[in-house]
């Protein structure tokens, strides 16, 4: 006999622990071989030593944001369990597949004038200075000044200027992430609940717009990726099919990156996976896209940033949920949104990043931090997947044991494991995934991002880069706001 | 013969791990051949290499495929590979170097932990949240913190309810788990008697009543002093039955408590009628009887000779005369031993205190500077006089001021506190409280006046600090001490009243 079969199993060992609800698992108190999980007082994990009796006692602290009835409030929530472990099985689940390249004009519906930007919402007045030149570079590549003066002089003025982020949009960029009309982007998919999101291409590394740098080198670069790089990787990955992106987030996990300041193997891994179809649909710039690709480490961080943002606007938008749904920075604010809350921003003032500094820059040169990459974290890459890329620890300025215990402790503030994203050095343990608001404001600890840092004047580029974390303000304001939701 | 082929879309696993699977597979009994893999091109030709049927598969799909011998085989298969892919792709230790830090909260903990109890002792305001890790993660659960909100009492045990798990709390002092004490508790000895108690000290007193006649316990499950409130309707008592029911080590319950809402202790008594074993109910109140002669009821009913509880005289040269009658001053720190002497200390009238259905003492009277007027019962491990500080079981200190200050005051006749030896206990209570007690009756023979201390002991032999030893060392310092807090309490009313033989 011959039986074939087709199962569609999602690919869930969340390792969540939250149980499941039925009577039927509860252990025999009275029968059970005794063990006693201790959460408070030393003298009782004492006592029951002295009687011999199997202790294990927790790390316990106090909620450090304080907010004790705030976080009752939420645990309490009924919803919670279940909501939680739809929220994470909607991220473990979503897949992310490259399928187009397109002018930002046509694929974001983005007219002159209004500028896609990284991190909540921001103001002029309030942006800082990378992300002041890199909106000054943009009016210049869309032609709508011809000086630098000029166009922050619009820009101040706000006539005809239109700033949102690029989250509100299904989009995400790095560092500044301005996106205006003519700069080209890549489209993902994910095929299991149907979702798109948008990223520009990488520019690469030093003097370049998301970084804050307006120079012609800049828009000189720009504009030849929006005349040559966009339509070769259009064509190439048209012809090529789907390209399936979280595949290759798996493997760089294998091969040293952490997917946020190291995407060496993923770069090498997507430039393999088109270089045929570079080579078959190019013309006499072929060698020209593979060189700037192939040079650039970071290419590949733009397609990670999407597939996250897919997997996780997979998860918005469940009542009850307290996993973050995107971490973004614009440079002033640093804002957190969760899945139980909508599209409200809970925001805290931007920290700096500490870490290793390029050239003669020092601290004083590093602006607070900005970007959407932090997404990565979301996910459960970059800082929390830190462990699986010791490459990449002294260059942020930290050592091999940091990067261990860096991912370890992450796996106290997240809701569960990506059995698909298995860290070897730690034995294959999926990466700490799905951060929760809750365990946060209970904990004190605080998500790890892994960075670039950009000059804090603007036109600079990059000075280092380094590890941040988020103020706990959003933490404390998004328990705030979830607890004012429960039922 | 089976075979076997599926296909399961987005599941990605790594090729190693996957070789392992298949090795696994192709071992289990009556499997011929098994493959499990990423359908990529190479592994589909190795498909059909093996003779499978090739199916629609890409390289992000997993394909399993398994030729066996029957559908029994296939299923015993199949529950292999669940538990190889599970065991790889749960949380592993990823320990390293078997170092793994303590979780910071009891839900990461027990992520990871076989533990079947989990002991909270956090500050009241985490305790719920932490004991709602417990539950969710379907570990029952002890709750020692206290200023627990009763509402979070009640969702507490409303989830233990619906997952079969006990909830003991919050501002459960006391239990006892297969011989294992957990927080204050005494070392008795075990036997068939299963205890549950909405009380602490009323449980560690029935618990030594019984070790002192020869009885042992077989679990002792405190429940909380309000499980039996109306607001909280009796949900953990009844859990705790339940459970002592299915225990094949008792044979007998007792039920221990405060005084409790009459229409739930008939609910908890309906429960109780219907387990199939004896269960005895020892709920203080005003006409009921007790500890003391519930646990006699206990002895009795299994044919144990009720034996005379143990009492031990002041020893000269500090013997006391019967004082003249005045001012009874009960100083307890264990609630349930305040309320029984509270119910026996009525029959002198008026009796102020800050426990019971008629408390009028504020914490604050007990601090003035002028003590508090007529007698007194005082329960010191009250929420409002433990907040922002130690129990008195654990720090004397605001006790024994209060024995100064009163024993002092010239209407008092009589003094009578509490003493709880066992585990978690004060190691050496003599040690402060015998000075204590030899000062204040100095201080009331140089004014002129007799001061009578009675000290209701609750201990056992067998506890680290041995009841003789102490009794002995309380007697030497002028106090007359009883292992019955009920004959203790009767001793120091008659006293009080005037009407008391000489020690």
């Amino acid at each position: 006999m011959t039986g074939t079969g087709t199962g569609t199993g999602t690919g869930t060992g969340t390792g969540t622990g939250t149980g499941t609800g039925t009577a039927a698992t509860a252990v025999d108190l009275l029968g059970d071989d005794l063990t006693v999980l201790t959460v408070g007082a030393e003298l009782f994990a004492d006592s029951l030593r002295e009687q011999a009796c199997p202790v294990e006692p927790v790390d316990w602290r106090p909620p450090p944001f304080g907010q004790s009835a705030d976080i009752a409030a939420v645990a309490a929530d009924p919803r919670r369990p279940e909501a939680n472990r739809t929220a994470l099985e909607r991220v473990l689940a979503a897949g992310a597949e490259l399928i187009d390249v397109l002018p930002a004009a046509s694929a974001l519906g983005l007219r002159p004038g209004t500028f896609l930007h990284a991190g909540p919402p921001l103001t002029w007045d309030r942006a800082s200075g990378p992300m002041r030149g890199a909106l000054t570079g943009g009016m210049l590549l869309e032609g709508l000044a011809e000086t630098p003066e000029e166009a922050e002089r619009v820009l101040a003025a706000g006539t005809d200027i239109t700033l949102e982020p690029c989250h509100q949009h299904s989009a995400v960029g790095p560092m500044a992430g301005v996106l205006s009309p003519s700069m080209w982007v890549f489209q993902l998919h994910d095929p299991v609940h149907g979702g798109t999101a948008y990223c520009s291409l990488n520019e690469g590394l030093g003097k370049v717009l998301r970084y804050g740098a307006y120079s012609a080198e800049v828009l000189t670069r720009l504009r030849w990726m929006s005349d040559v790089l966009g339509p070769a990787l259009q064509a190439a990955v048209r012809a090529h099919g789907p390209v399936d992106i979280r595949a290759i987030v798996a493997q760089m996990l294998q091969m040293g990156d952490e997917g946020h300041n190291r995407n060496r193997a993923g770069t090498l891994m997507l430039l393999r996976e088109l270089l045929g179809d570079l080579i078959e649909t190019g013309g006499r710039h072929t060698a020209e896209v593979v060189r700037f690709v192939a040079g650039n480490d970071h290419f590949f961080l733009n397609l990670v940033m999407p597939a996250a943002k897919l997997a996780l606007d997979a998860a918005r938008d469940i009542p009850g949920a307290t996993m973050v749904v995107a971490m973004a920075r614009n440079g002033t604010d640093f804002g957190i949104q969760v899945a139980g809350t909508g599209d409200a921003w809970f925001t805290g003032p931007a920290q700096t990043p500490e870490g290793l500094f390029l050239g003669s820059y020092g601290p004083d040169d590093a602006n607070p931090d900005i970007g959407d990459s932090a997404i990565t974290e979301t996910w459960g890459l970059g800082g929390f997947s830190m462990a699986a890329a010791p490459a990449i620890v002294r260059f942020v300025g930290g050592d091999v044991p940091l990067a261990l215990a860096t991912t370890r402790s992450m796996y106290d503030i997240t809701l569960g494991e990506n059995p698909a994203f298995g860290i070897p050095i730690l034995e294959f343990r999926g990466a700490p995934t799905g951060i929760d608001v809750l365990a946060v404001a209970r904990t004190g600890v605080l998500p790890q991002i892994n960075t670039g840092m950009a000059g804090r004047v603007a036109g600079t580029g990059q000075v280092g880069a380094g590890l941040v974390k988020p103020p706990s303000e959003c933490f404390a304001a998004a328990v705030r706001a979830l607890a004012q939701r429960t039922p | 013969m089976t075979r076997h082929v599926e296909v399961r879309s987005g599941q990605y696993h790594d090729s190693v791990a996957l070789m392992q699977t298949s090795r696994a597979l192709s071992t289990v009994d009556g499997v011929t051949a098994a493959l499990v893999a990423m359908a990529t091109e190479l592994n589909l030709e190795l498909l059909a290499g093996m003779g499978f049927d090739v199916p629609e598969a890409g390289p992000n799909d997993l394909v399993v495929a398994v030729d066996c011998a029957d559908a029994a085989t296939l299923e015993h298969a199949f529950q292999e590979l669940t538990d190889k892919l599970a065991g790889r792709s749960g949380p592993g230790t990823g320990s390293l170097d078997g170092q793994l830090p303590a979780a910071p909260t009891a839900g990461t903990a027990l992520r990871r932990s076989a533990a079947t109890l989990v002991l909270v002792s956090v500050p009241g305001a985490s305790a719920y949240v932490e004991a709602l890790d417990a539950l969710l993660a379907d570990r029952h659960v002890m709750v020692f913190s206290d200023n627990v909100p009763v509402h979070e009492e009640i969702a507490l045990k409303e989830e233990g309810a619906r997952r079969g798990l006990l909830v003991m709390g919050p501002d459960c002092g006391t239990a006892i788990v297969q011989g294992v004490a957990l927080g204050f508790a005494n070392v008795v000895r075990p036997g068939a008697v299963g205890i549950v108690a909405a009380s602490g000290t009323g449980a560690q007193q029935v618990s030594c009543l019984l070790d002192a006649a020869g009885l042992g316990v077989s679990h002792l499950l405190g429940v909380g002093g309000r499980d039996l409130s109306a607001d909280v309707g009796g949900l953990a008592t009844v859990q705790a039955l339940r459970m002592l029911a299915a225990d094949p080590a008792t044979e007998r319950i007792v039920v221990v408590s405060k005084p409790a809402a009459a229409e739930v202790a008939r609910r908890v008594a309906g429960v109780a009628a219907g387990l199939g074993k004896p269960v005895h109910m020892a709920v203080l109140g005003t006409g009921e009887p007790d500890l003391t002669a519930a646990t006699e009821q206990v002895l009795s009913a299994v044919g144990v000779a009720v034996p005379t509880w143990p009492v031990v005289r002041p020893t000269p040269p500090t013997a006391p005369k019967a004082p003249k009658a005045g001012r009874l001053a009960g100083l307890f720190a264990g609630g349930t031993l305040a309320a029984e002497a509270l119910v026996i200390a009525a029959r002198l009238g008026a009796v102020r205190s800050n426990i019971g259905t008629d408390a009028d003492l504020e914490p604050a009277e007990l601090h003035a500077e002028a003590a508090v007027a007529g007698h007194l019962v005082v329960d010191f491990g009250d929420d409002a006089l433990t907040a922002g500080r130690p129990h008195p079981m654990i720090d004397p200190a605001l006790r024994l001021e209060s024995l100064a200050r009163l024993g002092r005051d010239p209407t008092t006749a009589v003094v009578v506190l509490d003493v709880v030896l066992g585990y978690a206990a004060d190691p050496d209570p003599a040690a402060s409280l015998g000075p204590a007690i030899d000062a204040v009756r100095r201080a009331a023979a140089a004014d002129g006046r007799e001061l009578a201390v009675i000290v209701s002991l609750c201990g056992t032999e067998a506890d680290p600090q041995s009841w003789s030893a102490q009794a002995a060392r309380l007697g030497e310092a002028g106090a007359e001490v009883y292992l019955s807090n009920a004959a203790a309490a009767r001793r120091a009313v008659a006293l009080a009243a005037g009407n008391g033989d000489a020690p």
